[in-house]
This record gives structure tokens, sequence and C-alpha cells, in this order.
């Protein structure tokens, strides 16, 4: 194995910059990991050789320079990217080459990062594990019969297998946390509206926000500024200066957080965690306090309806928001043999092209807000919403983030959750919350528990994405990283 | 008793522009019952005097400056389309549905 892919991006950067190797080597040899492992890993959906070797060149020839200029990249494939197929991993979307690049996708070339290639994900991001993606699952590369999370799978794994040293994922209850979690990386979700949704082909409007998937904290952090910041293009996008996150990480990393204020959510103690992630996580929490930290218990009623409300909104905006998927525009058709109608193409179309978890979804999202259900569920939800924002806010009064697991348990082996729906939804207690209240969360790795890794979750207020830098950092040079076994 | 029918089920499908198996029904009827009394928990709070939150970003009418801007060529956007006839999306007929 080349040694460039296991170098850190910020490690990566500065040798591209000093012209001790060139852009061109650095993504050669992460395509050519991919080319090793990605049958057995299966992280990507598509693979882009000649688009990465282009931009590694144009960094080469020092047509863009920049703090990540030439580091490569994986893009999970629900991002639009010009030219280069984007399914969003549905049968509905397959082939389809968008004529547009998300903004996220834009910024990323602007910085002279090479996108390597679209990483695998539940369908339209729906799932914790990949096995809803319509083109196979993901395999975790510390054991390769193992969920690596989701729906971010791909991103998750192309990092933990050394395919890329940085990758996106996108977060709407867990997509970015929780698959770093379970593959021992970093993943962070940022405030809601601190980065672009244009070109982000939508799950659940109100929740879904990009975010950077790095293998250490400062990787994360210099991913995260080069895509977060204000975009006319989204309409919801936050018109205020991104926080400095990386200078954040960087003081964290000197591993002092004395007067740090770290909030226990008391309603999170009894909820289930594998006894192998509890205990990891309460090593790291004496880990924190050793570093100068405080524990404070807080209260957050109204977090155990979190995970109720959170499968009332959005599948309710699921299924209004992939309405767009009727065999006119884009994508699939089914069934036109000329003597069917429109409406007839579109249901068998519809019903071809998405799997079951989307299916599932846009039924009970349409439930939700029928006419008659709509009060008691769709408007109730977004009245707990409210009431789970408040709970936040008070918290925020007495600590200066939350701290809990990122999921309840390690990486499962592959069907044990399937065929019980709401036994994958569980995957997601611990880091919905955060994406009904819009405030930024992280994933560090924290320890393993019988060999796999577990995630060690920071919340903090919303456009104070700094704080849970500083304090993922602290953790990490405490606790180290952690290296899955040769593939 | 169940929360949810398969005829409940089925018709919602039909709304869904989903058409789905009678495997697929059965199937879908059983697990989203139970999702269904799960979510159902959020009745359990009192929040008759909360407002709603549709949002966490406070934002109400976002404008920009009535500015042309280069977009999509006619072509760039029929790219994707499954069928496009004289620069224009092609559909199945639209009229006599019910006939």
């Amino acid at each position: 194995m080349s040694d460039l892919t296991r170098l850190s991006a910020a490690d990566l950067a500065s040798r591209i910059a000093k012209r001790e190797v060139s852009a061109v080597e650095v993504a050669t040899a992460h395509l050519d990991r991919i080319a090793a492992v990605d049958e057995r890993v299966h992280a990507f959906l598509h693979v882009d050789r000649e688009g990465a070797l282009a931009a590694a060149k144009r960094v080469d020839d020092g047509e863009i320079t920049g703090p990540l200029a030439g580091v490569p990249i994986a893009v999970k494939d629900v991002l639009t990217t010009k030219g280069i197929p984007t399914t969003a991993a549905s049968k509905i979307l397959e082939g389809w080459k968008p004529p547009y690049d998300a903004t996220i996708v834009e910024r990323l070339k602007n910085a002279g990062m090479p996108i390597l290639g679209k990483t695998n994900m539940d369908e339209f991001a729906m799932g914790s594990s990949t096995e809803y993606s319509a083109y196979g699952p993901t395999n975790n590369p510390w054991d390769l019969g193992r969920i690596p999370g989701g729906s971010g799978g791909g991103s998750a794994a192309a990092l933990a297998a050394y395919e890329a040293p940085l990758a996106i994922g996108t977060d709407t209850g867990g997509s970015i946390r929780q698959p770093g979690a379970v593959t021992g990386t970093v993943g962070a979700k940022p405030t809601y509206g601190g980065t672009s949704r244009y070109g982000l082909i939508a799950f659940s409007s109100s929740l879904d926000t990009p975010g950077p998937c790095g293998r250490t904290v400062e990787d994360t952090a210099l991913l995260h500024a080069v895509i977060a910041g204000h975009d006319p293009r989204d309409s919801t996008s936050i018109q205020q200066a991104v926080p400095d996150v990386v200078a954040a990480a960087r003081l964290g990393a000197t591993g002092d957080l004395t007067g740090v204020k770290l909030g226990l959510v008391k309603e999170f103690a009894g909820d289930g965690s594998e006894p192998g992630v509890a205990a990891a996580f309460r090593e790291s929490l004496e880990a924190l306090v050793k570093l100068g930290a405080e524990v404070v218990e807080v209260s957050c009623p109204n977090f155990q309806y979190a995970l109720p409300a959170y499968y009332l909104i959005a599948p309710s905006e699921c299924s209004s928001n992939l309405a767009r998927f009727d065999g006119v525009r884009y994508g699939l058709r089914s069934g036109d043999d000329g003597s069917r109608s429109l409406e007839e193409v579109m249901s068998l179309t519809r019903d071809e092209g998405f799997g079951p978890e989307v299916k599932r979804r846009i039924i009970l999202g349409t439930y939700a807000l029928s006419s008659g259900y709509y009060d008691a569920y769709y408007g109730q939800a977004q009245k707990v919403r409210t009431l789970i924002t408040r709970d936040f806010q008070s918290a925020f009064e007495q600590v200066d983030v939350l701290v809990s697991p990122t999921t309840p348990f390690v990486a499962f082996p592959f069907g044990s959750r399937t065929s019980d729906p709401y036994q994958m939804y569980l995957a997601d207690l611990f880091t919905i919350p955060t994406n009904l209240y819009g405030g930024p969360a992280i994933s560090v790795p924290c320890g393993l528990a019988e060999g796999l890794p577990v995630g060690f979750q920071i919340m903090a207020p919303t456009m104070a994405d700094d704080r849970m830098y500083r304090v993922a950092a602290a953790l990490e040079s405490a606790v180290g990283t952690f290296t899955p076994p040769a593939l | 008793m169940a929360a949810i029918s398969r005829e409940e089920v089925a018709h919602l499908a039909r709304l869904s522009r989903l058409a789905v198996t009678e495997e697929e029904l059965d199937r879908f009827a059983g697990q989203l019952d139970v999702i269904l009394q799960s979510v159902a928990r959020v009745g359990e709070v009192a929040a008759e005097d909360i407002p709603p939150t549709s949002h966490s970003v406070p934002l109400t009418n976002v404008y920009r400056d009535d500015v042309p801007t280069p977009s999509l060529t006619q072509d760039e956007a029929l790219s994707g389309a499954p069928d496009a006839y004289e620069g224009r999306f092609r559909v199945p007929r639209i009229l006599d549905e019910e006939a």
C-alpha cells in the first residue's frame, strides 16, 4: 500500500504546497487504493479517475492554491456533480448526469480538491446501514460482515478504508455522525443553514445539512471551512460569518478544557446503549474531566419525543419532495407503451424506481399530512419540535455543549434490523434531537467495544460550531485515533 | 387495534402515485402499523399553546435583486429527460384519463 493514503489531509496539503509530492501522485495513490480494495468495501458507486487526475494536475500547474489544494475527496452521491452520474443510490436516477454542480461541489472544485468519485448511501439518504441502497450495501472496513452506518456509510467507509482522506456527507437525522461512529471516523453536522443545500437532492428540506467527514478532527475542520458559508442560491442559508472551526480544533488539540462545561442529558441515561458503548462513553467523559472540563447534568424532558416527531416530520417533507420523481424531467420512466395514461406511467415508474424504505416513508408522510390526521401527527410533531428547541436553549444557558454516545450500538451485522424498520430508526436516537433544533454536532471516535469503534457526540448551540470542534479535538488528543485491521 | 388498515395503505399509495403490488401492501400495512403506533407518542405531549416550528432558521421572504443570470440551456434542461420532442418534455397522454 502507498503511504500517501495513510496521511492526514492537513499533512498531504502541506506536502503538496511544499512540492514534496505532487497532487497527481496523491490522487493516483488513492485511485489505486480504490481499485485494490473497493470490490470488497463497495464505498463508491462511481469513480472519476480522469476528472480527479485532471483536477490534480491543475493544482500541480499552479492554477489553484489554498489550504486543501490537491487533497482528494469523496462525495456522497446525493450531491449533484456536473456530467458525473448522480443517483442518490436510487434506481429512479440510474444513469442520470446532472447539468449542474451543487454549491458544495463547486466549492471543492474552487479549492482545488480532486473529486475521486461518488459514495454509496441508503436510497435518498433514508436509512442507517446502506442496506437500502439500490446498488447493494457498503461493507464496514472494521468487519466486512457489518454495516458501515447510514445513510452516509459509503463516505465513512471510504475514510476508514484509506480510499479517501476526506469526504462529504449529509445529515438529516444522523447520516454523517452515526456512520462516523461505527467506522471510527470523524463526522460533523454543521449548523442547519451553515452549509448550502443547493444541488443536494432533497429528502427533508428543513433538516438536510451537508457536512464534512475526516479521519481527524483537524482535517474535518479544514474541510468545514472550505464548504461552509452563505450561498444566495439557498434561501435558508445563514448570512453570518462561519465560526473559526480550524482555530477551535487547534486550540482543543492542546488538551486544555479548563472552564468548559459539558452537559450530560439526564433523559438519555436509561436509553438502551449497549454496555460497551456506555463504558467507552463514560471513560471518555472521565478523560475530558482530566483535561479540565466540568460535567453538569441537565434535563431535556422532551428529547424522548424527538424520534417520534422526526419520523413524522421527515417522512412528511419527503413525501412532498419526492413528488418530483415523476418520470418526466429526469430519471426512469416505466411502462410507457403508448396505451397507458400519464398517471399510470407515473405510478408504475415510482413503484419500480423507489425501494421499500422510500415507499414506506412516502406513504407515512402522505398519511401524516392527510386532512383529519394533520393536526394529530404533523402539526403536533412541529409543536414538539418547538419544545425540543426550548430544551436545547435552556440547557445551553447552563453548559457550553451537550455530550452523549453518538449511537446506542456498534456496527451491527447485515440483515439484523431490516425486518423491523423501527429497530433501524433507533440508531438515530441520540442524533435526531440536534436536527430538529438545527444546531451543530460532531461524532469523534472515543474507544472500542468488542473490537468495534464507538463514537462520542458533542452538540453545540446554533452557529457555535467552533465549540464542538474544540471539545472533539481535546478528546482526540486524550484517546487517540483508531485504525481498523488491514483489509 | 391496528392504527392503519391495509385499505388505508392502498388508498395512500394511490394518492402517492405508487403502483404497489399486493405483496407490498401486505408487508407495508403491518410495518406502517408498528411505526405509526410508535410515532403516535407525540400525542402524549401537552402542547396546546405551543407554537409550531417548521424550520430552525427564523427567516421569511428572502429576496434577491431581480437581475438576470445565466441558467441552464434548453438542451441541458432536457438532457436527463426520458423522452423529449422538439425541445420539450414529452409525456404520455393526459386527457381521457377516466375513459
